[in-house]
Order: structure tokens, then C-alpha cells, then sequence
């Protein structure tokens, strides 16, 4: 589980990817310098708050953003092609047939007057081409296989006559109808309940499984992250703070936002007043220095921290932070 | 006081075991029971439903659907079809035998009316058709894209917006009359004319609705399932503004049939012999007809003015049905 071993068979990798907006204000760093890899059939958590550009790295993979507003540097290398170097044709191929991407909010996802079915088969037909009998008999097949009953009844309904657990589960079924090799779930969970928030999931770590897709799972649950991660990057103010394997980020948080985001996680066993958090607000993006971004809300700020910042560190085999305390600490030390 | 207790006993412990129920049906929540039955119900058929019950919206329908059947299959049943003229029986009061008279040519009234209604009708419905297929493409095409194309088609539909619509048709009107164009044609001809300053307004309206759902997210997911700008256009985004197609289109026959009978009342539309309504009531312009022979331009008006506030009643029951939205 070495990280070198990783880079090889890397289904996505992100090389200094910087995606800015150029606003009235100024401009907006939404990502700032991050370098991430998602390697074959893993599942790679992005957690951070609000604001700290998870959406947007996923937005940057996906081209979903508007090339007007903004800008977007370096490499997004998917099985060795540079995504940002593809014309639209190229890239539409990719789209929904190789990545494949699924949404906050299942309500919104689904065209309304389109009965499930017809959204279901349009993959199917656009990627795989299928004639309209052999995809509507996919079609069928896939909603069995994300659990949801009467398949032949689900096919012909329109997406308000089903519940928003049973909306994610359809939605699911549209991004793996061409086995992707790489599933991008931004926040997939966040606008359900809790019991079929673990039922989606469950299902989805076993879709990974069968499948042998990677997953790219954003997120700002650490519930969440505890139950699916392979590995874990933790995102502030648009950088990298803290990359690492699962368990070891759980057990041994080095950056003092890591910590911080643990600490305010209620837990079962402690009885406590209060719940930690984290002093202080995200920084506006537009007011950003030369600093490590945290250190107005860190309880272990120091002086250099304040004028410049921190890079990402390789510390030991399993964990890479950027954070001036760890700074000389080297793999091996 | 103690006959009602046992039976209330009972009552209590089974409303306990319901809600018992329902707690352990939504820990595990078996999601498919609400897809049920009602999963043909489709949005249409609710919309229908409900179109039903409005007593006004249907007896307008009702009208519209007569003043169809008659012109189309009324003329059938008429001896005078051929429209032959007999000077011998000319401004005829209306009769048994010329149920509502005859013209200055001695044709018989009620089936120039009824054949002058087949005109009217199919300009009106076609002049529709081609002016919402022109403006929903234009609109929707503007909409999407933006940038460049939206500014070409909408300053175009902005320029034909600016010329008020009746002076236009008057002058290409007069223009065909002028280059002798034959009367057959002309009927088509007034078509396009009246879809050509048709389409802007309805061009707009579409406009505004796609550059309202494109940014929904259910379009961003159409991205990610990598699906050509064509089907996003067609597939996805069209069959959500069909609702407001509708009422448009059908507000628009009307609005077409006016415009008809106004240019053929001028001679600038469809002209004798080929009767429309309103070339019909043209006679209405000799002060002897008007006062003496009202049974010359009466029919023809009245049939003018019922269809249309018939077609508008429905259009608007149409549109309190399909888009609550629009409601005033």
C-alpha cells in the first residue's frame, strides 16, 4: 500500500491542478496547487468544509465548469490522457461512458419529464449503442441491480413519483450503465436520511467491488470517510492539508485541522457538554497572503506560519501533510 | 360512558401496533410502495383531468370542435358547393331553401361560411404550426448557445418586433397583389406572412424558459453523460417547455384567424372568388348591404368572433391546467 506502488496503476491522476475565477473583486483561487491519485479500484475521499473547493476539484475533472468564468491549469491525467488537452468530442466520449459522476441532489438530477427509463437507456444508447429493446432490457437489469423493487413499474414512472433514496439509486444505475472506470460521487449522501444514507453506500462500496470501478467520493462526513475511504485527502481554502491512508489519518491526525475536524466529531462513548469546533470562519478566498491558510484558527500557530506557506510533506509511508510543525520530519526519521 | 371503553381498548392498542409499525417500516424503509399504482398515472393524463373539470375551458373546446366539424364536414351536405352564381336569386333574404340567404352573385350565405371557415381554420392552425416550429427552434437554439447565435436571432426577431405587424402585412400584401400572384397560392402565401411576424414574440418566450433550465442541475447531468448539444436541445431540454408550447399555440390560432380576416377584409389576404370570413364581410363596407342585408356579413362575423374567443376560453383553461406558473 506503499504510495509509489499506486502511482502506477492510477486510474486518475491529478497533476497541480489550479482552477481560479476571475470575478469583479478580484480573482478567486477555488483551487490552489492540488495533486491527487485515484488508483484502480480504490475509493478516495475528499473531505473539507464548505468552501474548500471539493466541488470544484470534481467540477475541474468532470469539464463541468464554464470556460468563460473559470480558468483551469495543469494536468488531469485519466489513464495516462490529459482531459484538459481533449477536444469535446474526445472529452464526450469519456463522459458518462468511461467517468461517470453522480450529484448532491437527487430531486434536481433527473430530468422531470422524462420517465426514468428514457433516462436510464440514454447512455446505453449514446455509448454503448444499443437498439432501444436491448437497452430498455439493461435498463431493467441495472434497476434490479441498485435494489430497487418492481423494476418494470420503476421504468416507467417520472422521477416525482419516487422518493430521493430511491432517485440516488436510479442515478447511480445511469452512472454505472457503462461500467466506469472511475465513479466521481459528489456528496452523494448529504441530502438523505441516515438509514438509506448507509444503505447507498453500502451498495455503492459493492458496485466498486463488482465492478472494479474507482471511486473519487467527495464529502464533508467523516462518518462517511471512516466507512468507505481507501485514502483520504483533507482540502482547506483550496489546498492540500493532509493525504494519507484511512487509518492512519483516523489514528494519527498530523495537521491541526485534521485534529480539529476529528475532535468536533461527536462521538457514542464520550459524554461532553459541548462539541469542539473549530474557532474561527474559512478564510474569504479573495483576502488570501503568502501564509499557511489555517493559521489564524490554529491553536499551534507560529511565526513563519503567518508569512509563508506550508508545502505538502511526505512524513511517513502512509501520510503527506502541509504543516510547518512537521517541517524536517522526513520519512525514516 | 363504560359500553364505549372495551371497544376503545382494542382501538388504542391497534393504533399503538400501527405506529409501532410505521417506526419499524421507516428504519427500513421499503422505498418502492410509493411508486405503487399510480405509476401510469402519467403528468398528462392529471393535466387532462383536470382540463376536464373546467366548465369554461370545455364548453370553449366545445365550440371550437363544432365550428371544426362544420366547416369540414358541413359543406358536404350542401347542394351549392360549386359555388355557381345565379344572378336570379341574388341578396335573397334567408329562406328555407338558403338557410341564411344568398350574396350579391345569389350564392347560397351558409355554405360560403362554412367553406369560407375551412380556410380561415386551416390558415389559422397552419400559420400556428409553422410560427411555433419556427419560434421554439429559433428560441430554443438563441437560448442554449447564447453568445453570437443568441445575438443574431433575437436582434432579427427584435427588428421584426419593432415594425408594427399590420403596416408589414399591408405592404406585402399589397406587394403580392401587385406581382399578380394567383389566388390559389395566396392562402399559402398568407401563411407564411403571418408566421413570420409570429414567430419573434413566441421566439423570446422560449428563450427565457431555456436559459432558465439550462442551468438546472438535471442539465448538468446530461453533460456528464456525455450527450451531444442536439439531443441536450431536443431530448431534454424542448420536452420540458412543451406545456407552455401548447398554450402558446393554441392562444396563437386565434390570434392568426384575426390577423386573416383582417387582411382579407383590406383584399390583402386570401381574395374572391376563394371566400375566407373575412373577405366575407367586406360587403359589410356598402352601406346598403350593412343596413338592408345583414345576413350578408352577420354569419361571417359572428363565426369570426366565436371561434376565437372560444380558442382563447380553452387556451386560457389550457394554461391554468399545464402551466400554473403563467397565471395572472
Amino acid at each position: 500500500m506503499s504510495s509509489d506502488k499506486l502511482q502506477d496503476d492510477a486510474v486518475l491522476e491529478i497533476q497541480h491542478l489550479r482552477t481560479s475565477f476571475d470575478t469583479e473583486e478580484g480573482i478567486i483561487k477555488a483551487v490552489d496547487d492540488v495533486s491527487l491519485t485515484v488508483p484502480e479500484s480504490r475509493i478516495v475521499c475528499i473531505v473539507g468544509e464548505s468552501g474548500c473547493g471539493k466541488s470544484i476539484t470534481a467540477m475541474s475533472v468532470m469539464g463541468l465548469l464554464d470556460a468563460n468564468a473559470a480558468k483551469v491549469e495543469g494536468r488531469i491525467l485519466f489513464q495516462g490522457e490529459d482531459l484538459l488537452s481533449l477536444t469535446k468530442n474526445e472529452l464526450r466520449a469519456i463522459r458518462g461512458n468511461e467517468i461517470a459522476m453522480i450529484f448532491q441532489e437527487p430531486m434536481s438530477s433527473l430530468n422531470p419529464v422524462l420517465t426514468i427509463g428514457q433516462q436510464i437507456m440514454e447512455p446505453l444508447i449514446v455509448h454503448k449503442k444499443l437498439g432501444k429493446k436491448a437497452a430498455k432490457q439493461k435498463a431493467i437489469e441495472l434497476i434490479e441491480r441498485v435494489q430497487i423493487s418492481r423494476p418494470e413499474q420503476i421504468f416507467d414512472a417520472y422521477p416525482h413519483e419516487l422518493s430521493g433514496g430511491m432517485l440516488q439509486r436510479i442515478m447511480i444505475a445511469i452512472a454505472i450503465s457503462c461500467e466506469p472506470k472511475l465513479l466521481i460521487a459528489d456528496e452523494p449522501t448529504t441530502a438523505l436520511d441516515v438509514t438509506i444514507q448507509a444503505q447507498i453506500l453500502d451498495m455503492l462500496s459493492h458496485l466498486k467491488e463488482s465492478l472494479g470501478m474507482s471511486i473519487l467520493l467527495i464529502t464533508h462526513d467523516l462518518g462517511v470517510v471512516a466507512e468507505m475511504a481507501d485514502e483520504v485527502i483533507v482540502m482547506y481554502a483550496g489546498k492540500v492539508v493532509e493525504y494519507g491512508e484511512v487509518t492512519a489519518l483516523f489514528e494519527h491526525p498530523k495537521h491541526p485541522y485534521t485534529q480539529g475536524l476529528l475532535k468536533s466529531k461527536p462521538s457514542m462513548y464520550d459524554m461532553v457538554e459541548e462539541l469542539y469546533s473549530i474557532p474561527g470562519q474559512v478564510p474569504n478566498p479573495l483576502s488570501l497572503t503568502e501564509s499557511c491558510y489555517f493559521h489564524d484558527r490554529c491553536d499551534a500557530c507560529m511565526k513563519i506560519c503567518r508569512s509563508q506557506s506550508p508545502a505538502l510533506h511526505t512524513i511517513n509511508a502512509d501520510q503527506q501533510v502541509a504543516c510547518w510543525l512537521y517541517e524536517g520530519v522526513t520519512l525514516g526519521v | 360512558m363504560s359500553k364505549l371503553q372495551p371497544d376503545l381498548k382494542p382501538k388504542l392498542k391497534s393504533n399503538k401496533q400501527l405506529i409501532l409499525q410505521s417506526i419499524v417500516t421507516t428504519a427500513s424503509p421499503p422505498e418502492s410502495y410509493r411508486a405503487g399504482n399510480n405509476v401510469k398515472s402519467s403528468l398528462w393524463r392529471v393535466a387532462m383531468r383536470r382540463l376536464v373539470k373546467n366548465k369554461l375551458a370545455m364548453s370553449g373546446l366545445a365550440v371550437v370542435l363544432f365550428m371544426f366539424i362544420a366547416c369540414f364536414v358541413g359543406p358536404l351536405f350542401s347542394p351549392y358547393t360549386n359555388g355557381k352564381t345565379n344572378l336570379a336569386i341574388m341578396n335573397q333574404a334567408p329562406s328555407l331553401r338558403h338557410w341564411l340567404g344568398t350574396d350579391k352573385l345569389g350564392r347560397d350565405v351558409l355554405t360560403r361560411v362554412l367553406q369560407a371557415g375551412r380556410i380561415s381554420l386551416t390558415v389559422g392552425l397552419a400559420s400556428m404550426v409553422l410560427s411555433v416550429f419556427i419560434g421554439s427552434i429559433l428560441g430554443a437554439i438563441a437560448g442554449y448557445y447564447r453568445g453570437i447565435v443568441d445575438q443574431v436571432i433575437m436582434r432579427v426577431a427584435d427588428l421584426l418586433m419593432t415594425i408594427p405587424s399590420l403596416p408589414l402585412l399591408f405592404i406585402i400584401g399589397a406587394l403580392l397583389s401587385d406581382w399578380k400572384v394567383p389566388t390559389d397560392y395566396r392562402m399559402y402565401i398568407v401563411m407564411v406572412m403571418l408566421s413570420i411576424v409570429g414567430w419573434p414574440a413566441l421566439a423570446r418566450m422560449v428563450r427565457g424558459q431555456i436559459l432558465s433550465i439550462r442551468e438546472q442541475e438535471f442539465m448538468q447531468a446530461t453533460v456528464v453523460l456525455g450527450l451531444r448539444d442536439r439531443r441536450k436541445l431536443f431530448q431534454h431540454l424542448l420536452p420540458n417547455i412543451v406545456p407552455l408550447l401548447i398554450v402558446i399555440a393554441t392562444l396563437n390560432i386565434g390570434g392568426a384567424i384575426l390577423m386573416e380576416s383582417v387582411l382579407s377584409f383590406f383584399g390583402l389576404g386570401v381574395i374572391a372568388p376563394t371566400p375566407t370570413w373575412g373577405n366575407m364581410i367586406d360587403t359589410a363596407n356598402n352601406l346598403i348591404d350593412f343596413q338592408e342585408r345583414p345576413w350578408l356579413w352577420i354569419p361571417p362575423g359572428l363565426s369570426i368572433f366565436a371561434t376565437v374567443i372560444a380558442i382563447n376560453i380553452f387556451g386560457d383553461g389550457l394554461r391554468d391546467v399545464l402551466d400554473p406558473k403563467q397565471r395572472k
